[in-house]
């Protein structure tokens, strides 16, 4: 099977779909790049990170729209356009962006399906870069899942691989409902085993990436690699961990995370962002409530902490929850 | 308008530092030593300084952006201790926490660059605001790109600092391009035309001409000081860089940025005023440079040699108390 990058893959999916449909359109910051520049116009960037890379030369400017800087508009008009025919593909090129345009996901699309007695659709796709690890500060390397999760009538998605990012952007793109996907922005250049035909993976259905039994390993996003990593490493020492990759965190797939949880007694879960109202607390929280009885040691979170991501390298990579930092927590529990 | 030989002398300098900043920074950048993002105002000094030059360090605020620089040293934010923020170093002013998208100084009225675009106005605003009511005779001035003049916070600030007459300056820099897009696309319409629907006195002045900006820039700050409210400034500006340092600039036409660095210099336009009516000599300035050109070459030696961040600040300073 060809190998492709996160990039590539997410790439992939944007243009198959628009060949599929053309009721798919892109909308956002320099998707192309080079409007009116003195180079001729021509697509010149394909987002800021290369993902869009020639698809406004195959499909033309009226379906992947360069804007002005506008994130509000952006997203409004996506959300506007979702609602009466389209199905919009929107680009905010860095989830902190969000502060600009929260209104129109939190207040407007989110909400239009259950405030209109369930009359309206709105097939909304907005694509979104995530989390730290390029020194890129403080307004610029968030993860802002969580905020998002807590919106009922969205779906959030965190894909923490190639294969997963292409099957569930096709999966949300097809999606009738608002889709956050939130792509990481240090997985770009990863790459593993993606099919070159189009396929999609449902929502709400975790992974588990390695199986074991002596403990269950939850992560999120660029944090599942991590827990791979500590999962391979510990077999060395005969430690059996299992590691579920839970794919989106709303719908959340609690039923994977319990049948493992009661399977293995321990449970530590793994998440990039802040560590209050996060999406680890909400998965600690279930655990806590429906495997009780199955625990063997209380639950774990590794998480960044309660401050904003520092600009500083050195400060940015203490932030980060780490390999090392996991198997710290991960031996601990097992000793409890 | 007669500038003494001080007050030409102090804006060469101030031009000519944040030149050799932004020109040593990208080949720092280049040479892998600075890490995050940078974007560089090389070619926009004229902006910069000739509005700063006319403000005082601590009752005047400027907001800035991501292209922050030289805003900060126009301000009189101090250089060395600039560059070890950028590298995000201990010394930094902003302890290596925020880098340089985030260099902030309050003490010198600089209410911080700004990674998000729009970010600023509304805060500027507020600057404004407490200038009027603690009656400090303060002027605020927000830098603003050509982009991010169609964010909605830009629309929203022009409009409240007129209805509440606020002594501010928006200082709109269009050098053509947001990111890989060019102004002509994106930006409809004039900014100055914008300014002026609401009722705003605007000007459009070429940003590479430091006395062309300095006019237009005492007679906004007088205005504003005198409780005749806001006004707005559009510079022609010319960005001799990339978006950021290590863009490739393929919407650009080749040559383009040289053409910009042969006509449209605000450096040598400078000197050449200033040498042809007998101002300055070219010899003053040379001995300018030779200064700056050492300040630069210590600040970097010295932010590269600066420690990084103590382990324990990550967790310090995300509120004042926290209890
Ligand atoms: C809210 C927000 N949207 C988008 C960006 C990404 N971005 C950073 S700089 C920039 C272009 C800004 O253009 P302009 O205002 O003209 O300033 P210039 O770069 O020309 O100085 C963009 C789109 C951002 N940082 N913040
Ligand atoms: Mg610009």
């Amino acid at each position: 099977m060809p190998i492709k990058t996160y990039r590539e893959a997410i790439n992939e999916a944007l243009r198959q779909e628009m060949e599929a449909n053309d009721r798919v359109i892109i909308i956002g910051e320099d998707v192309a790049g080079g409007a009116g520049g003195s180079a001729g116009g021509g697509e010149a960037a394909g987002g800021v990170m290369g993902i869009t890379a020639g698809l406004a030369t195959r499909f033309g400017r009226d379906r992947v729209i360069d804007t002005p800087i506008t994130e509000s508009a952006i997203i409004g008009m996506a959300a506007g356009a979702a609602l009466t025919g389209m199905r919009p593909v929107a680009e905010l090129m860095f989830a902190d962006f969000i502060g600009v345009c929260l209104d129109q996901i939190y207040n407007q699309a989110a909400k239009f399906r259950y405030m209109f007695g369930g009359k309206a659709r709105t097939p909304l796709v907005v694509r979104t870069m995530i989390g730290a690890g390029m020194g890129a500060g403080p307004q610029h390397s968030q993860a802002i899942y969580p905020m998002l999760t807590m919106i009922p009538g969205l779906k959030v998605i965190v894909p923490s691989n190639a294969y997963d990012a292409k099957g569930l952007l096709i999966q949300a793109i097809r999606d009738d409902d608002p889709v956050i996907f939130c792509e990481h922005k240090s997985l770009l250049g990863d790459s593993c085993e993606v099919p070159d035909e189009p396929y999609t993976i449902p929502f709400g259905k975790a992974a588990i990436t390695r199986t074991g039994s002596d403990l269950t390993l939850v992560g999120i996003s660029r944090m599942v690699k991590f827990c791979n990593e500590v999962a391979d490493r510990l077999q060395k020492d005969g430690i059996s961990i299992e590691v579920i990759d839970i794919r989106t965190t709303s719908p959340l797939d609690a039923a994977t995370i319990l049948e493992s949880v009661k399977k293995t007694g321990r449970l530590v879960v793994v998440d990039e962002a802040n560590p209050m109202c996060s999406v680890a607390s909400e998965i600690a929280s279930i655990a806590a409530s429906d495997a009780f009885d199955y625990l063997d040691a209380p639950v774990k979170k590794v998480t960044a902490p309660h401050t904003p991501v520092p600009a500083s390298p050195t400060l940015e990579a203490l932030y980060l929850p780490t390999p090392d930092k996991i198997e710290v927590v991960v031996r601990d529990l097992l000793e409890y | 308008m007669q500038l003494s030989r001080d007050q030409l002398l102090s804006a060469y300098r101030s031009m000519r530092t944040i030149r050799e900043f932004e020109e040593r920074l990208h080949v720092e950048f280049l040479s892998g030593t600075v890490p995050g993002f940078l974007h560089l105002y090389s070619g926009q000094e004229a902006i910069a300084v000739g509005i700063c030059e006319q403000l005082d360090d601590h009752r005047d605020y400027i907001g800035s952006t991501h292209r922050g620089h030289g805003h900060c040293i126009a301000k009189g934010v101090d250089v060395k201790a600039m560059m070890k923020e950028i590298y995000c170093k201990k010394n930094g002013v902003c302890g290596g926490k925020g880098g340089s998208m985030h260099i902030a100084d309050l003490d010198k009225g600089m209410l911080g660059a700004n990674a998000i675009v729009g970010g600023a106005p509304p805060l500027a605003l507020g600057a404004a605001l407490s200038a009027k009511l603690l009656k400090t005779g303060g002027v605020a001035v927000p830098f603003i790109g050509d982009g991010a003049a169609n964010q909605g916070t830009v629309a929203e600030s022009l409009n409240m600092a007129a209805v509440l007459k606020l002594p501010m300056v928006f200082m709109f820099e269009n050098n053509g391009y947001a990111e890989f897009t060019a102004a002509s696309y994106a930006t409809a319409g004039s900014i100055e035309a914008r300014a002026k629907a609401y009722n705003i006195p605007a000007v459009t002045v070429d940003g590479a001409d430091f006395f062309a900006v300095y006019e237009a820039a005492r007679e906004a700050i007088e205005r504003a000081r005198d409780g005749g409210g806001p006004s707005a400034i559009e510079a022609k500006a010319y960005r001799f860089w990339g978006h950021f340092a290590g863009d490739p600039q393929r919407y650009r036409a080749a040559g383009e940025t040289k053409e910009l660095r042969e006509n449209h210099d605000c450096l040598k336009i400078f000197a050449d005023k200033v040498t042809q009516a007998a101002l300055l000599d070219q010899a003053e300035m040379n001995a300018i440079d030779v200064e700056v050109m050492q300040l630069i070459e210590d600040a970097v030696a010295e932010a590269k040699a600066d420690p990084q961040p103590d382990p324990e600040s990550l967790y310090k300073d995300v509120y004042v108390s926290y209890n």
